[in-house]
């Protein structure tokens, strides 16, 4: 193994190509930790947000006006301001506003960075993921749900075997397109220091002013991400295909 | 009459040709360009007071905008200033998006590969942090398994937590850094010792100290595109640091910009006023 991080030394010497992860012991921690960090933010948000999706479609055909008026505020809210301002103010502003505790000379807060990103980034989809769930929920045809209405259905159970289970088939596509573009943005939780691989990508070639190389290495990176993403998407897609229901 | 045509065009195409490849095998392109322009873009910063950074009006100044002045005007032509970050001022000069550089930069044997970094030195300065009184922080030790705030691209974040395991959060500017360590999200706010002495000096921060022994003082180094180092560019900036030193300039600037002296520009001076016309 020694052997193989030395051909990289090797290769820097002789080419200029630093990849210094490869050869540098704390680099390397330092990337590994990244890659999992940016994983672990990117399944979270894409749980949450997925929640909140399913969650706010069901809360947009509520009898309460105020809970339906609360979902369209809250689609307003994130989906016309930018994630990386969300991002900040959850951070510096909410953040300041919850309880801390002291941790010997710093006030440790509940929720961290991480926490704030995860929160963030899920309402910032989420509020896309409800909309994209009621475009599934519009195409189920009213004849369904008045079947089921008339076979003595709740509007909640309704919700959970009737309307969901043909929507979700009609959002997939749409909801695929969405959680893409999340994991994409989980970069911008470099802004309140989670380090996550934009975050170390950028402190590593500051250190080591190799800007190309780890510019090709995110670029590796993300592809790789996302193309896992979108694979499992498209299985799942498959395997909940009704035949002659939809395309 | 045609073929005296065709001959004309063709010597013409050929000198300019060669005309094109002399002027850039002399490799003075960048500092022509200035010239031929009569304008240079330095690269400075725009928040790191009070080296560079934005006055009540939005304008730009700064100890080394003064500087960036100096150079414009010893080279007669006009001066554009272009606000840098530390993460991207290098690829900036690389790129030609600025002729040079006056952004705090330390001086690094790897940097030196990349940009084209002038001697004499014009500043050092050393890493410490600023922390509040209450926490009573007594030696580099101390912040061992403690968060503490920083800026994104700076050196010694690295060293840092490597010699005296601190855990790092970097910002991506000083304002929210300085926020964070407001907010008590860190112990610290690890920094430059100059930056932090304008800061402690500014008033804003009276229940706050600089308690650390400054570590690696490292000179500051001024830059030009690397190829044109060893050119007329890179000599003229010699020159002008020269200047500065002997002259006293930057002591003078130092002083107005209300820095604390540094031990480097009167060492400095002192050994090159020896040199200096009378």
């Amino acid at each position: 193994m020694e052997v193989f991080y030395e051909w990289f030394r090797q290769l820097y010497e002789s080419t200029g190509w630093n990849l210094v992860f490869m050869y540098d012991e704390y680099e390397r921690d330092r990337l590994l930790a990244a890659v999992w960090v940016t994983i672990k933010l990117s399944l979270n948000c894409l749980i949450f947000s997925l929640i909140v999706g399913v969650v706010g479609a069901w809360a947009q055909g509520a009898k309460s006006a105020i809970v339906r008026n609360g979902v369209y505020w809250y689609i307003q809210a994130f989906r016309n301001t930018p994630p990386l301002v969300q991002i900040l103010f959850f951070y510096f502003v909410i953040g300041n506003l919850l309880p801390t505790y002291d941790a010997g000379g710093y006030r440790e807060q509940y929720i961290g960075a991480f926490g704030w990103a995860v929160v963030s980034l899920s309402f910032f989809a989420g509020a896309f993921n409800v909309e994209i769930f009621r475009s599934g929920i519009e195409a189920v045809p009213t004849a369904t749900v008045e079947a089921a209405e008339a076979l003595g259905y709740s509007r909640l159970k309704t919700y959970i075997y009737i309307v969901m289970p043909l929507a979700f088939r009609v959002s997939l596509p749409a909801l695929n397109n969405n959680l893409v573009n999340l994991v994409k943005t989980t970069t911008l939780a470099y802004v309140i220091a989670v380090p996550e691989m934009m975050y170390t990508a950028n402190q590593m070639w500051s250190d080591n002013v190799n800007v190309p190389e780890m510019m090709i290495v995110l670029f590796i990176y993300y592809v790789g991400l996302v193309a896992i993403l979108v694979y499992f998407m498209h299985r799942w897609e498959r395997s909940m295909k009704i035949p002659g229901y939809g395309g | 009459m045609f073929k005296k045509l065709l001959a004309t065009v063709a010597t013409l195409a050929l000198a300019l040709t060669f005309g094109i490849q002399a002027a850039s095998a002399d490799g003075n392109d960048r500092l022509m360009k200035v010239l031929e322009r009569g304008k240079i873009v330095i690269g400075v910063k725009a928040d790191y007071k009070p080296w560079g950074f934005r006055d009540s009006s939005g304008k730009l100044v700064g100890m080394e905008i003064d500087m960036a002045q100096d150079v414009a005007d010893a080279l007669g032509v006009e001066l554009d200033l272009v606000p840098v970050q530390s993460s991207n001022r290098m690829q900036f000069v690389q790129q030609g998006k600025i002729d040079m550089m006056i952004a705090t930069m330390s001086d690094k044997a790897d940097r030196r590969k990349v940009v084209g970094i002038v001697d004499p030195n014009y500043y050092t300065s050393g890493t410490n942090v600023l922390a509040s009184k209450k926490v009573g922080l007594k030696k580099w030790e101390d912040l061992k398994g403690k968060p503490v705030c920083g800026k994104q691209g700076a050196f010694y974040n690295k060293g840092v937590s490597q010699k005296y395991g601190a855990k790092i959060v970097a910002f991506v500017g000083n304002a929210e850094a300085k926020q964070a360590l407001k907010d008590g999200r860190c112990v610290a706010w690890v920094y430059d010792d100059s930056s932090i002495m304008a800061d402690l000096a500014s008033g804003d921060w009276d229940d706050y100290e600089m308690p650390m022994v400054t570590e690696d003082d490292t000179p500051w180094g001024l830059a030009v595109p690397v190829e044109e180092r060893d050119k007329l560019f890179g000599r003229f900036m010699a020159g002008m640091t020269y200047e500065w030193h002997s002259s006293g300039r930057l002591i003078e600037l130092e002083k107005k910009w209300g820095i604390q002296p540094t031990a480097y520009l009167s060492d400095m001076h002192e050994r090159m006023k020896a040199y200096a016309p009378k």
